[in-house]
């Protein structure tokens, strides 16, 4: 291997692969090194790690909830308890999870490497970052620990402000600070992929992953700082009553909904579109084809992006909003869903006339296929103005934000860990127990959701302590679902963690795959690249990858 | 609701039945329905074809079945076809579900109006004729009722899943929904907005009573006092009619007609005066200050009650039946007293 070119590893080489000497994650020793450390792949270790303790954290509440609602009454906890649950269950799941889950630990470990860059622009922000989500996390675990909030994720004034007396504060400044490690994670990205490209790697050729991210970051610099106001106004209104939202005051309770859904219906693009970015990878390598119309599916994120920040009082249908003002936005609604659907269809047209595989990580990708299609026309019902009436504030909407999020973002998360994993730990992990994790997790989603969609219609009112009795059976089904659900979820944990040290060393390129980074040694070098790579081929390029037996990537330096 | 009679209610009965799907219970219920299975349509349309795509491709294209790929770039054609098809069908939901939207929130103009107020954890509705009910709420079928609703405290949401109707019940303003219950029966009404600790005890019943049932309802459950004559009480003990005494040397408005009129403004504005225009006027006298008086009227804020508002607004709505209906109100110049209220008001 000479200093200028890099020699691609072909599956035939695998069984005779080794480790390589030097990598980012031997490259220093000690707790310290990682602590301090400025490699963006080793941050995405710290990220992937703590948002993995969140997520359990997460999913222990979700545990708690649905065993709560295995019976109509209210015999497991007191309601005050049940409504900590639910709010812990959704604070941490929606901003110690799921905002973080891809752009993080993912985009923080790949986005470099996609462009054939060295690190990220601002390596030292972006080791700030990690320190800002983890002093948000502790935050949150403080709030818990010193008895809990019963706000609910979404923090509605006036009861957050005047009617609760639990830990409301504390949890607001957990999100406000983890809000600035989103920001701050979004301004790194934005700015290295202006600014870090490698030659030759043109906004077209560019992975749809990081096109993907960049709508993503957009929406988080754009976004997050409404969310940070609106929290401090919840506390200045708690700790003075300075009393913007408060109706005896002269302030408007309207006013909240309003700032909060204009970060928050954003923020679930901010969820869904780093995710949407690991399947194009992923089904384009399983087909061994370009993404069909690469172009519109890039421009589509970029599309949601903008739209999204449009739609925001569809949260507000039955508010009291005026009726005009609800058409512009269940119409604007209905436009943000067409280019989902688009990506739907571009990504099943790029199976035709390839040669598909059935890893692990397709798996998740058909899996998040099927279920985000639901997700997504399950929105469409609630977009629907009149629908949303009697749809809205019920378990419908638990059903279909959970296919959505979890469904979609939790299928693509475990998709894109499996896809990376070899890269980012250099071994792979047990084929026949991921595929069947991925089945069973499959199976005990839609035992736990679809129920959930029937619930909802016949009135099930979401973040009910007790129910009437005429729901039991299908809220049985539900958490026997959720059991299912939570040892496809366990699994993942048990092998990944196994195949840490038993796994077989995986080679560079596992998957023959085009991306930049299957082009380095597997774990990567802490600088990466030796050498800044010249790209002179497409993204997902395969004619160029099997063209060449010796592949030789062109260097400059 | 194009779909023939008949089969719909075959349909929609077999459904009930299995405990999959709500009464039908209001005049909106059916057109709900008539959408909701649009949409779950669509939606299993959508999934097959999805589906198809997936495994037809996956079967069809497997590296057993096509050991190399062959690359293409996208078809313009395609993908316009699965940008308008999609675009076509929400738009399509969009119309319907915007006039399905009117329809529910739009009240007739002949319904009658019950005043719903929310509170940490109950609902307190206040019929016309004075009756009161906790966490109940008894409506005759058959005709159109209009709820009118206001919170005390926190967000609340009124919810009648067999009715198909729900609005969010808020601190500071009315929100109004209305209702013509087809069948009689109990239904469940919910608070579906999160509201504090006792959240899901916030819920009650609906009955629907035969007009006649209705009639026995109300004669049997009166408290003798109608929600004007409260309001006409509260008027005389608050000191309104000190200057709101419809004479001319009064130093505030004669009251009498003016509800539903509209009202010239010292700052120049005109308003119409509603329920909510009423309760701000009190709450936030010094805000609207009507043509030719001066801003001396004290703000009633933290005085008087939600209920105590409900009271004093139907009193007021209820005086516009003196003789003097025609007149322009703020610039009465009449030294008669305003007359009382008219006798207890039929619901
Ligand atoms: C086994 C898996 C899960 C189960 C059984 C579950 C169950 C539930 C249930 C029953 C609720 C409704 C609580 C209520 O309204 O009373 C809920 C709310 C929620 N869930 Fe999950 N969940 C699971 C996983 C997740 C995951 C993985 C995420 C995100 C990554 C998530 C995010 C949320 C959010 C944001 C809420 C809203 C909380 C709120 O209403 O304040 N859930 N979940
Ligand atoms: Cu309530």
């Amino acid at each position: 291997m000479s200093a200028s070119t890099y020699t691609i590893v072909n599956l035939p080489d695998q069984a005779t692969a080794t480790m390589p000497k030097r990598h980012y994650i031997n490259n220093e020793h000690g707790l310290l090194s990682w602590l301090f450390t400025a490699d963006h792949k080793r941050i995405a270790m710290l990220y992937l790690m703590s948002i993995t303790f969140f997520f359990f954290i997460g999913g222990a509440f979700a545990g708690l909830i649905r065993l709560e609602l295995l019976t109509p009454q209210p015999d497991l906890v007191a309601s005050d308890t049940y409504n900590k649950f639910f709010t812990m269950h959704g604070i941490v799941m929606i901003f110690l999870f799921l905002v973080p889950s891809v752009p993080a630990t993912l985009g923080n470990f790949l986005i470099p490497i996609m462009l054939g860059a060295k690190d990220l622009a601002f390596p030292k922000i972006n080791l700030l970052s990690w320190y800002l989500y983890m002093a948000g996390g502790m935050f949150t675990l403080a709030a818990l620990v010193l008895g809990g909030v019963d706000t609910g994720w979404t923090f509605t004034t006036p009861l957050s402000t005047h009617y609760l007396n639990t830990h409301v504060v504390t949890a607001a400044t957990a999100i406000f600070i983890a809000g600035f490690s989103s920001i701050f994670t979004g301004l790194n990205f934005i700015v290295t992929i202006h600014r870090m490209r490698a030659p030759g790697m043109t906004w077209f050729r560019m992975p749809l992953f990081v096109w993907a991210n960049y709508a993503a970051s957009v929406l988080m610099v754009l976004g997050t700082p409404v969310l940070a106001i609106a929290i401090v106004l919840v506390a200045l209104e708690r700790l003075i009553g300075i009393g913007v939202f408060d109706p005896t005051k002269g302030g408007d309770p309207l006013l909240f909904q309003h700032l909060f859904w204009f970060y928050s219906h954003p923020a679930v693009y901010i969820m869904i579109l780093p995710g949407m970015g690991v399947i194009s990878e992923v089904i384009s390598t399983f087909s061994r084809k370009r993404v069909f119309g690469y172009t519109a599916v890039a421009f589509s994120s970029v599309a949601i992006a903008v739209f999204g920040f449009f739609v925001w009082a569809h949260h507000m249908f039955i508010m009291g909003v005026s009726n005009y003002s609800a058409l512009v936005f269940s119409l604007l609604t209905m436009l943000v869903a067409v280019p989902s659907a688009i990506k739907i269809f571009n990504w099943a047209f790029t199976l035709q006339k390839g040669s598909i595989t059935f890893e692990t990580p397709m798996l998740y990708a058909f899996g998040f296929m099927g279920l985000f299609t639901i997700g997504g026309l399950t929105g469409v019902f609630l977009g629907s103005l009149g629908m949303d009436i009697h749809l809205t504030e019920t378990y419908f909407i638990v059903a279909h934000f959970h296919f959505v999020m979890v469904g979609g973002m939790l299928m693509a998360f475990l998709a894109g860990i499996h896809f990376w994993w070899p890269k980012m730990t250099g071994r792979m992990y047990p084929e026949s127990m991921s595929k069947l994790a991925a089945v069973v997790t499959f199976i005990g989603f839609n035992l736990t959701f679809l129920p959930q969609f029937i619930l909802g219609y016949l009135g099930m009112p979401r973040r009910y302590h007790a129910y009437p009795q005429e729901y039991q059976v299908l809220n049985v089904l539900s958490t026997a679902g959720a059991t299912v659900l939570g040892v496809g979820y366990l699994l993942p944990m048990l092998y990944l963690a196994w195949s840490l040290k038993y796994g077989e060393i995986a080679g560079d390129n596992p998957w023959q795959a085009t991306g930049l980074e299957w082009q380095i040694q597997s774990p990567p070098l802490t600088e990466n690249f030796t050498e800044i790579p010249v790209v002179d081929y497409e993204a997902y390029d395969y004619e160029w990858l099997a063209n060449k037996t010796e592949h030789e990537v062109t260097t400059v330096g | 609701m194009h779909i023939s009679p008949v089969l719909w209610q075959f349909l929609t009965k077999w459904l009930a039945a299995s405990a999959l799907f709500p009464a039908e219970a209001s005049t909106i219920a059916p057109y709900t329905d008539a959408l909701y299975f649009f949409l779950i349509g669509m939606t299993i349309v959508g999934l097959i074809l999805v589906g198809v795509l997936l495994f037809g491709f996956s079967i069809r294209y497997s590296r057993k079945n096509n050991p190399v790929a062959t690359q293409v770039e996208g078809s313009t054609l395609l993908e316009a076809t699965w940008t308008i098809i999609p675009l076509a069908i929400f738009l399509v939901t969009f119309v319907w579900g915007a006039l399905l939207y009117f329809r529910i929130f739009n009240p007739p103009t002949n319904a009658m109006n019950i005043y719903v107020v929310g509170k940490q954890w109950m609902w307190k509705a206040e019929h016309p004729g004075g009756q009161h009910e906790i966490n109940a709420l008894h409506v005759p079928i058959g005709r159109p009722v209009q709820l009118t609703m206001i919170s005390q405290d926190v967000f609340h949401s009124f919810s009648v899943p067999d009715f198909r109707v729900k609005r969010e019940v808020i601190p500071g303003r009315y929100t109004t929904v209305w209702f013509n219950a087809t069948t009689p029966g109990t239904y469940h009404i919910f608070c579906t907005q999160y509201c504090g600790t006792k959240h899901s005890e916030m819920i009650g019943e609906v009955t629907a009573l035969s007009p006649e049932d209705y009639e026995k309802w109300t004669k049997d459950s009166t408290s003798g006092m109608s929600l004007a004559q409260n309001g006409e009480r509260l008027f005389a003990s608050m000191g309104c009619n000190q200057c709101h005494s419809g004479n001319a040397a009064s130093r505030g408005p004669n009251l009498a007609g003016v509800y539903g009129s509209k009202l010239q403004l010292t700052n120049g504005s005109q308003v119409l005066v509603n329920d909510a225009y009423l309760r701000d006027a009190i709450l936030n006298p010094s805000q609207h200050v009507t043509a030719g008086y001066q801003p001396i009227m004290p703000t009633y804020q933290g005085q008087i009650s939600e209920d105590g508002l409900i009271d004093l607004v139907e009193y007021i709505k209820n005086l516009n039946s003196n003789y003097r209906v025609q007149q322009t109100l703020g610039t009465s110049q009449s030294d008669l007293a305003a007359p009382t209220t008219p006798g207890m008001v039929k619901p």
